[in-house]
């Protein structure tokens, strides 16, 4: 068969000390409908990069061949000048500019570097009519809501003659009515003669639409299912996404769970942004003394969103429920107030807001809980130093001196000093989002063995991961996430991957009935 | 040898510094034939540029916070003349109107920091309107006039000296039994910081580098103190600037007010998180910020025995580049005090030297400007290069 647009062959990416993609072959045919799926962290977005020239060639090993061309795309402009385009995640518009200026911008419409208003215009409104959106092309991009936002990116993608159109979760921001719209201009393009590659964790969307789907797992090609040979049922994907091995090992522990100390009652949570677009929707979970508890749940289900809004009510709007410790009901409202009622909370991005990274160990350390090393505000820096050497050995930090700044330590380094940093501030209630995002076995098996640890100290643990076998190897019970949603609550015996997978993916079983 | 390099490529920033400000000194010591370090002149470096090492005390730590604050040269001119209108006109008594005076900087601290911490507004914009503000003031205050002149015990606060213990003599002994009991006091520190190093097991600098350091501080000192007992002693001013760096320099590395400044800068998303209330720390330190201007206000009015309309004009850009050249960084999280005094002596003596040898205001402007603009571009070079 010679009808590939895309083939793409044994590609390889490493980044420092991690294998991204290992040996990933991907075949697209002209004008269907391709879905890459996979958990987060298999490779999709990396595999993308490596197409558009985000990663320029010769960063990676493999071949690229589009229209059967052999392709070394330098930069993201080289892949679009062939008509390679692709449309993120977050959506790359100027809110400021009008709608046609966006259309064309990098591209403008221009006669010796003045701008053709009129034709830019008339043509932006030829390329609106071809997505269906019907707004003037003057409209400034801020006015017009996310669902119409993504149409405008792909009137863009048109105007560049696009011929393969790569969509990262395009409706992961959208409600129903725009996701099927979405759905549907794409077959409309199909019928043009525009391939697309949809990245999609809405398994419903992928088995309804595609005509090919490839699942990734761990940065290997799994299988590639044709629609049109078998039928692609959600839980067919599922046992391609999950069938990973236990490979990393989890620490042996017997856990003593005593009574319940923290409880979510009721919780509903407001975008800060979009005020009327629930991110929490009427979440109840409890927490018991030395429980690990694990909320699993794909990116965009809410689970940062749940523990930020938890935590001082650092994220979103219009709040209500309430918490409880201990059968108490206590008052929350900001991160000093969190952190005096024991809790703490381990952010998934520790070098946006876990560190100071041009600050020493020690000093992140303490930061939380600067009254524990100081009387009458005046800090006791030998107290700090032995404090600091204290977690520091508990922990295993690897580091010439305690005076080294964070910034230059490893990952595994880092989160372990965001870890020490919350345990400093001896919390009854850690929630630790992806706590071992990004870091290598050896340090995730002592992140893992801490964690127990503290759940064996007679705290109540809460683990937001993304990693099946990480929730699964870890935690006594698990909460599972769709949608703002708890869809799901398993304990440990009765669940396995693809049972909370189906939750994820929010095409649960029955037995979540009572739980909303 | 070899840890002697190592310690100055580990510490480039704060060295690079020190050996700019000795080289440029070197350079006026050759300029002026010696004259920039008669007696004389050194009483005068320090009384013409005290309220710019005052201001860049108080700007240090804006700038540490990732803020700025324009405003300080025209809160010099309106405290001022605060100062003027109560002395002068109203015959207030000279203690009342400095804390009166004082009080006025706090509130002009209170104003434009509730803008920037709690409404948000960025610190460029509330004080570039700052500026406006107490300039025009200013001007309203004085009636675009000058008020002169003040009470005599006013001139203490800029022309003042420490009295001697005894009168004869042309050398003034207690500066010198200061600068003696200053440099044990430093000994001490040093040896003390070593030991409590040594027991937590911290890398600590091989002995003779220790040595040889304390060495040349106390030389420098002494040195120091000795030229101006041949003058008068020691300035008003000096006692001021030095009370500022003790008091600044422990608040920001022993207290908690000062790790939430730092922790404030580096990461402000991160400082939330850990529970510091980051818009009050904002807050708090433009109010200092304003009692600092405040301070130096009343300084620069007691100087010039006159509270006049165009009083520290430009003033704040001299205290930002005094803050910067000592190694500050504008994205907040980097800078110390002591860094800003260097920086701020760097622009003295250029200021001096520069006068010394005649070249106008003119060229004075433009050498200080190319003087900035190498000095950060040295340290974003070093920067990169570290982070290659």
């Amino acid at each position: 068969m010679s009808d590939y647009i895309l083939e793409m062959r044994n590609i390889t990416k490493t980044f420092p000390g991690v294998k991204a993609l290992d040996d990933v072959n991907l075949k697209v045919e002209k004008g269907e409908i391709h879905a890459l799926v996979g958990e987060n962290g298999a490779g999709k977005s990396t595999l993308m990069k490596v197409l558009s020239g985000v990663y320029p060639s010769g960063s990676y090993d493999g071949e690229i061949y589009f229209d059967q061309k052999e392709c070394h795309f330098k930069d993201i402009k080289q892949s679009e000048n062939v008509g390679i385009v692709i449309i993120h995640q977050e959506l790359a518009l100027s809110p400021f500019l009008s709608i046609a200026e966006n259309i064309y911008l990098g591209n403008e419409r221009q006669s010796k570097s003045i701008m053709k208003w009129q034709e830019t215009f008339a043509e932006s409104k030829k390329l609106l009519e071809r997505v269906g959106l019907k707004d003037s092309p003057e409209t400034a991009v801020m006015n017009i809501g996310v669902g119409k936002q993504q149409l405008v990116e792909i009137a863009k993608a048109l105007s560049k003659n696009v011929k393969l159109l790569i969509l990262d979760e395009p409706t992961a921001a959208l409600n129903e009515t725009d996701s099927a719209n979405l759905l549907k201009l794409l077959n409309e393009l199909k019928k043009q003669g525009i391939t697309s590659i949809l990245i999609s964790h809405k398994l419903n969307e992928v088995s309804s639409i595609s005509d090919s789907i490839t699942i990734l797992r761990d940065g290997q090609t799994i299988e590639t299912i044709d629609t049109k040979e078998e039928k692609a049922s959600e839980d067919r994907i599922i046992k391609g996404m999950v069938g990973r091995e236990l490979t990393s090992r989890f620490p042996d522990r017997t856990a003593v769970i005593g009574e319940t100390i923290f409880e979510v009652k009721d919780w509903n949570v407001h975008h800060p942004g979009q005020r009327d677009r629930k991110v929490i929707d009427n979440v109840n979970i409890h927490i018991r003394r030395g429980e690990i508890v694990g909320l699993a749940g794909l990116m965009g289900a809410g689970r940062t969103e749940l523990a930020m809004s938890i935590f001082g009510k650092v994220y979103g709007k219009k709040i209500t429920g309430s918490l409880h410790k201990n059968g108490e009901e206590i008052q929350a409202n900001t991160v000093s107030e969190a952190i005096k009622h024991g809790l703490a909370y381990v952010s998934e991005d520790r070098k946006t807001y876990g560190l100071n990274l041009i600050d020493d160990i020690k000093r992140n350390i303490t930061l939380s809980n600067l009254k524990r090393i100081s009387s009458n505000s005046i800090i006791d820096e030998n107290k700090e130093i032995t404090e600091a050497q204290l977690l520091r050995e508990k922990l295993n930090i690897k580091t010439p001196t305690l005076e080294q700044l964070a910034g230059n330590l490893s990952g595994g380094n880092q989160q372990k000093i965001v870890l020490s940093k919350w345990i400093f501030t001896e919390p009854d209630i850690l929630i630790l989002d992806e706590p071992t995002r990004g870091i290598d076995v050896g340090a995730k098996f002592e992140i893992y063995s801490q964690i127990n640890e503290l759940a064996a100290e007679g705290l109540g643990v809460l683990v937001i991961s993304s990693e099946l076998p990480e929730v699964l190897g870890l935690s006594d019970r698990i909460y599972v996430m769709n949608d703002g949603r708890i869809t799901g609550e398993l304990e440990r015996g009765e669940a396995d991957q693809e049972s909370v997978m189906r939750y994820m993916t929010g095409s649960g079983g029955a037995n979540n009935a009572g739980l909303n | 040898m070899q840890d002697l390099i190592n310690l100055f490529r580990n510490n480039i920033r704060q060295y690079g510094m020190i050996i700019a400000l000795v080289l440029i000194t070197a350079l006026f010591w050759v300029l002026t034939e010696g004259i920039i370090f008669k007696p004389l002149n050194i009483t005068n470096l320090i009384l013409q540029n005290g309220f710019i090492l005052v201001l860049a005390v108080g700007m240090v730590l804006v700038i540490i916070t990732g803020n700025i604050d324009l405003s300080v040269g025209s809160v010099v001119a309106f405290v001022g003349a605060i100062a003027g209108v109560l002395m002068i006109n109203n015959n207030v008594p000279v203690l009342l109107a400095i804390v009166l005076s004082i009080l006025v900087g706090a509130l002009i601290g209170v104003w434009q920091g509730f803008w920037i911490a709690y409404i948000g507004i960025p610190s460029f914009i509330v004080t570039l309107a700052g500026m406006l503000i107490f300039r025009g003031l200013t001007l309203y205050l004085l009636d675009g006039q000058s008020l002169a002149p003040f009470p005599d015990s006013f001139g203490v606060l800029s022309g003042g000296f420490l009295p001697d213990i005894s009168s004869s003599g042309e050398l003034h002994i207690l500066t010198i039994i200061l600068s003696g009991i200053l440099s044990l006091v430093l000994v001490y520190m040093e040896f003390k910081n070593r030991k409590t190093q040594l027991q937590y097991n911290f890398e600590v600098v091989p002995m003779w580098i220790t040595i040889t350091k304390l060495a040349l501080l106390v030389i420098v000192i002494n040195w120091f103190a000795y030229q101006l007992a041949l003058n008068k002693g020691i300035p008003m001013v000096l006692i001021i600037v030095f009370v500022l760096i003790v008091i600044y320099t422990f608040v920001m590395n022993n207290t908690v007010m000062g790790r939430h400044i730092y922790a404030t800068g580096g990461n402000k998303k991160a400082a939330d998180l850990s529970g510091i209330k980051t818009k009050r720390v904002v807050f708090w330190v433009f109010v200092n910020n304003g009692v600092i201007a405040a301070l130096a206000g009343l300084m620069f009015a007691s100087r010039l025995d006159s509270a006049t309309p165009a009083a520290g004009n430009m003033l704040e850009l001299d205290a930002i580049a005094a803050v910067f050249i000592g190694g500050a960084s504008m994205a907040g999280g980097v800078g110390t005090v002591i860094g800003a005094i260097v920086g701020g002596l760097v622009m003295g003596v250029m200021n001096n030297g520069m006068s010394l040898i005649g070249i106008g205001i003119d060229w004075q402007q433009a050498i200080k400007g190319m003087v900035l603009l190498i000095a950060v571009g040295f340290d974003v070079y070093n920067k990169n290069k570290a982070g290659n």
